[in-house]
């Protein structure tokens, strides 16, 4: 496939705005024709139903509306409710449904985030039971939840989950509860009955949630520790749904703030319970079950936001073209007509922008995705082999695993070692040990989750601003083809609900310097490497050139001080973790969107709807990784940059000693030896203290050569990358669109 | 009412309406630009014809649905994973050109021949139905041509209705000049039912149907016989129909005003 850097004009352009033949290549499901329907299904509830309740201002209100509550009905015939159920559950996809999920979220957030969020947020309450309620807990929830058949005379359940609490409580920091739990009754030999006492703050599905799960902490010495527990809507007690939220966003699901004193039976609370000593012991912690919940929705959170920014494509290029068509004044056949303002290189440049940014945060969003459904069936191998091993959970389970973590990294060392010199065998035993595979996806998994989250809602957010720019006044307005307005102003939610920023941040700080991750991405530099040696053009070679960057950066600041001496890298300086943490999100975007292009490079010749345009594809695709890992690169320079320097003192011209300066009285004895000298010497301080224009002497970079030269590369790297850009933007002019949206707006 | 019919459905698949279709010269002659990379949906008017099997399918157990289908292999699978969640059936495909651009006599052998292919077919059970004309080439041949193919000379074109007497009779209407419909009576199928719009909307996507469907949709998408059409048929010219657009936004109008809207443009023109 021709794709070079060389080239300023393509002879083959992008002809159609990229297909399902393509999405399902690039996201690899093209051989699951399951998810294919279900994709299908869930665009026909969002370009339907949630569309038309959009355009009729559904969204202007926060209350829970009658055509509002229409759209559960929408999700239960379309088979979105029972997506996330087994088979034998009444569900009807077989295996892990991680990308499944992501998948619905993304058709349904293409349109309104807010439905998606009201579809998932069913999952995300039946996320604790699935992930550590027992077998009867998740036989008996997750048959509610499926939806009743023609004919079948029963309520549909749905659930709500509840862990945030008011201020001062729960919000970032889930360990501060307030939400307790007693023991109301114990008679001897019976199943003790416990009193929950919670209040919840912006809870979604609140408003017709027949079941909750919430956290709660112990607030009784019979009982050890926190826990989750389900509540029912016909517990005796209080189950008062609150107030709606009066929230600006994802108008579409219901939010509300409960409060619930009930009381239930013991068997309610989440994995069970043991009891010693006359201690109610859960089985769980509330920590440890949002963790494993957590940890997959809100990747389906991620891609909601990368839904929008693709969705934004097309009605920016209709609004870009038809701009000026219908004025007297401007000719058909005019560049101003049939370009509109296209014409104008910034508008386009923009688009691109955009384009590339949701493309390399759906990459790494499905990315994720798949990542956990191969992540699924290991963690339960894991438990099995721990449990046979006799290694109990909790500090057990994480000693245990810190030793497979050595036995990781060095699988992957021997991976790499010539075949010759390498032990075989050791090499054959570490590849077939099921630790080991968990232990090198889980560390990849534990990156990518937050990555995800982070990148894709944060820095989509800010994207989607600019996507809402490009429409002018009309992307402010209800009528925005697209609801452009409503997306951005959505993705404030999506960076915040199922932990803001912060969290995502504070999670990366730790697990983007686990050994087993940093074992991995080593190998992807010189991947990447290898990717631009065969197909120059996508800009892997400078993303490699950022990712070493980022790499000795990291393994700097772990080891440095700042200029008083003090630890840079630590769980309390934000400063520079966090900023570290964004520079590793835009890198694996980046590679993500690189690795979705090789793969419809070398999957879509086998489809013929996707091998008629390919050249042309492949061309704008490559352009657009090329605009991405450049401004990767870009970011990943300047974080870095800033990082590294900005922790050390800056010399200054009155330091004892001039440290970084000449006097001028050495400067001349110096001449005398050093020729020429002073006139090369430039931070000079005369006699009488006067000295150049500046903040002082220049700060040098000793010890820093290293990360100077690696700066200066990527900086060379970046040649091509605005070519690229310019070559993307004129194929935008050219691409075919629809008539109209298929959406009402 | 013991009687069960096998109700055999020719559709074909057209570019989505939505896409904006421009007539362009190919090698093998005219063709719409991009068309392999549009999305695809079923033909409309086969659409009607395909809801209206499924519901009488559901009216007389025992009854079956097959879909026969002419078109590009690759983009009739695209296809199914919407229409395969909306009725039970069974595909019977041809890997063949789909276009506007085709002899319909050509079309019309290959869909025949599939038909005579289907095993177990009982022509005393057998209902052809289609669509009374196509989205991508309004010529209303096909269906007529297949039928003969088959033998079957009762024929209804532009039909609305069908109801099955206690008799097992076919009682049918058909669109005739000035909005009237014309009722016919048939004995028995054989018949073919060439559809207008009929009266049922598309059926809701139903996952579970897609996911008992796809068992026999797969396969038969696998081995679908590739189809060359003769090219019998030569185009002097193509064009898009003239069309003239003007959108006006407009919220918060009663349907009653919408329609009195139209109907007085109607009348003006
Ligand atoms: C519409 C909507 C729906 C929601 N649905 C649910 C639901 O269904 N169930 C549920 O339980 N919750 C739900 N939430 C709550 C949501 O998850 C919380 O709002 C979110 O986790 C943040 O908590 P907070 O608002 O208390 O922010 P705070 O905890 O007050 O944090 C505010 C900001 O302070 C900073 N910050 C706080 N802590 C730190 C730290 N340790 N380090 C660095 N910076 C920090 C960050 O900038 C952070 O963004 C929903 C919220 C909304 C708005």
């Amino acid at each position: 496939m021709a794709t070079t850097t060389s080239l300023k004009r393509p002879s083959e352009f992008i002809s159609t705005l990229p297909g399902d033949d393509v999405r399902h290549i690039m996201w690899r499901f093209a051989d699951r024709m399951d998810l294919q329907m279900v994709l299908q299904s869930a665009r026909a509830v969002a370009r339907g139903a949630v569309a038309r309740l959009v355009a009729n201002g559904g969204r202007n209100t926060h209350d829970w509306t009658a055509q509002k509550n229409e759209l559960l009905a929408e999700f239960d015939a379309s088979g979105i409710t029972s997506l996330f159920m087994t088979p034998e559950q009444g569900g009807y996809i077989e295996g892990p449904k991680n990308l499944a999920l992501a998948l619905v979220a993304y058709e349904l957030a293409w349109v309104d985030a807010g439905a998606a969020t009201g579809s998932l947020a069913g999952f995300l309450a039946l996320g604790p039971i699935h992930e550590r309620g027992t077998d009867e807990q998740r036989s008996y929830y997750m048959s509610r939840c499926i939806p009743a058949q023609p004919g079948e005379d029963r309520v549909t359940w749905r659930g709500a989950f509840c862990l945030t609490e008011p201020i001062p409580y729960v919000g970032v920091e889930t360990g501060l509860l307030n939400g307790k739990v007693r023991v109301a009754e114990w008679e001897d030999g019976k199943e003790p009955i416990i009193e929950v006492d919670k209040r919840g703050r912006f809870i979604t599905n609140m408003g017709f949630a027949n079941f909750v799960t919430a956290a709660v902490d112990s607030g009784d010495p019979r009982i050890k520790g926190s826990c989750m527990v389900i509540l029912e809507e016909t517990d005796p007690g209080i189950y008062d749904r609150g107030t709606p939220t009066r929230k600006l966003v994802h108008q579409l699901s219901s939010t509300c703030d409960p409060i619930f004193k009930l009381q239930v039976p013991a068997s309610r609370i989440i994995g069970g319970y043991t009891v010693k000593d006359g201690v109610i012991i859960p089985t769980y912690s509330h920590g440890e079950i949002i963790e494993a919940v957590f940890r997959r929705t809100r990747v389906t959170v991620g891609i909601m936001t990368s839904a929008k920014l693709l969705s934004a494509i097309e009605p920016l290029i209709r609004y870009q073209r038809d701009r000026f068509r219908g004025s007297g004044a401007v000719q058909p056949g005019s560049p101003r007509y049939e370009l509109g303002l296209q014409q104008k290189q910034d508008a386009i440049h923009r688009l691109v922008g955009v384009w590339a940014t949701g493309e390399a945060s759906a990459s790494l969003g499905f990315t994720a995705a798949r990542m956990f459904d191969d992540l699924d069936p290991l963690e339960k191998e894991k438990d099995r082999v721990l449990a046979a091993r006799g290694v109990g959970g909790g500090t057990a389970a994480f000693k245990a695993l810190r030793k497979v973590q050595k036995d990781a990294v060095e699988y992957l060392k021997l991976s790499r070692e010539r075949e010759s010199r390498r032990d075989a065998a050791r090499l054959a035993a570490l590849e077939a040990d099921p630790l080991v595979k968990f232990s090198l996806l889980d560390a990849l998994a534990n990156v990518f989750c937050p990555a995800c989250k982070l990148w894709n809602t944060g820095h989509g957010a800010n994207t989607m601003r600019e996507a809402v720019s490009l429409m002018g006044g009309y992307g402010i307005t209800e009528d925005c083809p697209g609801f452009l307005g409503h997306k951005w102003m959505d993705a404030q939610l999506e960076a915040t609900y199922e932990g803001p920023e912060a969290v995502q941040r504070r999670q990366l700080s730790v697990t983007m310097v686990n050994e087993v991750f940093l074992a991995q991405y080593r190998i992807w530099i010189s991947e990447l490497r290898d990717i631009a040696a065969r197909k120059p053009g996508t800009g892997a070679c400078a993303l490699a050139t950022a990712m070493q960057m980022w790499l000795w950066t990291a393994e700097h600041l772990q080891v440095s001080k700042d200029a008083d001496g003090d630890v840079l890298y630590h769980s309390n300086r934000q400063g520079v973790t966090f900023p570290l943490a964004d520079a590793l999100c835009w890198l694996l975007a980046a590679r993500s969107f690189i690795l979705d292009v090789l793969e419809l490079e070398a999957k879509g010749p086998e489809n013929p709807v996707v091998a008629e345009g390919l050249p042309g594809t492949m061309q704008f695709f490559t352009d657009l990784c090329h605009v991405q890992t450049a401004r990767a690169a870009g970011e990943v320079g300047r974080i870095c940059a800033e990082l590294v320097f900005g922790y050390n003192r800056h010399p200054a011209w009155d330091d004892p000693d001039y440290k970084g300066c000449y006097r001028t009285d050495e400067l001349i004895s110096l001449e005398s030896l050093i020729p020429g000298l002073a006139s090369v010497a430039v931070d000079v301080v005369d006699a009488d203290g006067s000295h150049p224009t500046k903040a002082g002497p220049c700060a040098g970079a000793a010890g820093l050569d290293q990360f100077t030269k690696l700066r200066t590369k990527l900086d060379s790297c970046m040649t091509g990358s605005a070519l690229a850009k310019e070559r993307a933007a004129e194929a935008v002019t050219k691409i075919m669109i629809p008539a109209a949206l298929d959406y009402p707006a | 009412m013991a009687n069960s019919y096998q109700v055999v459905v020719c559709g074909g698949i057209v570019p989505d309406p939505l896409q904006t279709l421009e007539p362009v010269a190919g090698p093998a002659g005219p063709a719409l630009k991009n068309e392999m990379m549009l999305p695809a949906v079923l033909d409309p008017w086969a659409g009607h014809a395909l809801y209206e099997a499924a519901a009488l399918a559901r009216k007389f157990p025992g009854s079956k649905v097959y879909l026969v289908s002419l078109a590009p292999k690759a983009k009739l699978q695209q296809v199914m994973m919407t229409i395969a969640q909306r009725v039970p059936l069974e595909l019977v495909a041809l890997d063949g050109p789909g276009g506007g651009f085709t002899d319909s006599a050509e079309t019309a052998a290959a869909l025949a021949g599939a038909i005579q292919g289907i095993a177990g077919l009982d022509r005393s059970k057998l209902l052809l139905f289609g669509g009374w004309e196509s989205a991508s080439r309004g010529a209303g041949s096909t269906m007529q041509m297949v039928a003969e193919r088959l033998g079957i000379v009762d024929q209804f074109q532009g039909v609305d209705e069908l109801q099955i007497g206690e008799d097992g009779s076919l009682r049918i209407l058909e669109r005739v000049e000035g909005g009237q419909h014309q009722v016919s009576v048939c004995d028995a199928p054989p018949a073919l039912l060439g559809w207008a719009t009929g009266n049922l909307g598309e059926p809701a996507n139903n996952a579970q149907v897609g996911m008992q469907n796809m068992r026999t949709i797969m396969p038969s998408l696998q081995k679908a016989k590739p189809t060359q059409l003769k090219s019998g048929i030569a185009f002097a010219s193509v064009a898009l129909p003239k069309l003239q657009r003007e959108t006006r936004i407009v919220k918060d109008a009663s349907v009653d005003e919408i329609a009195k809207e139209i109907a007085d443009w109607a009348a003006a023109e």
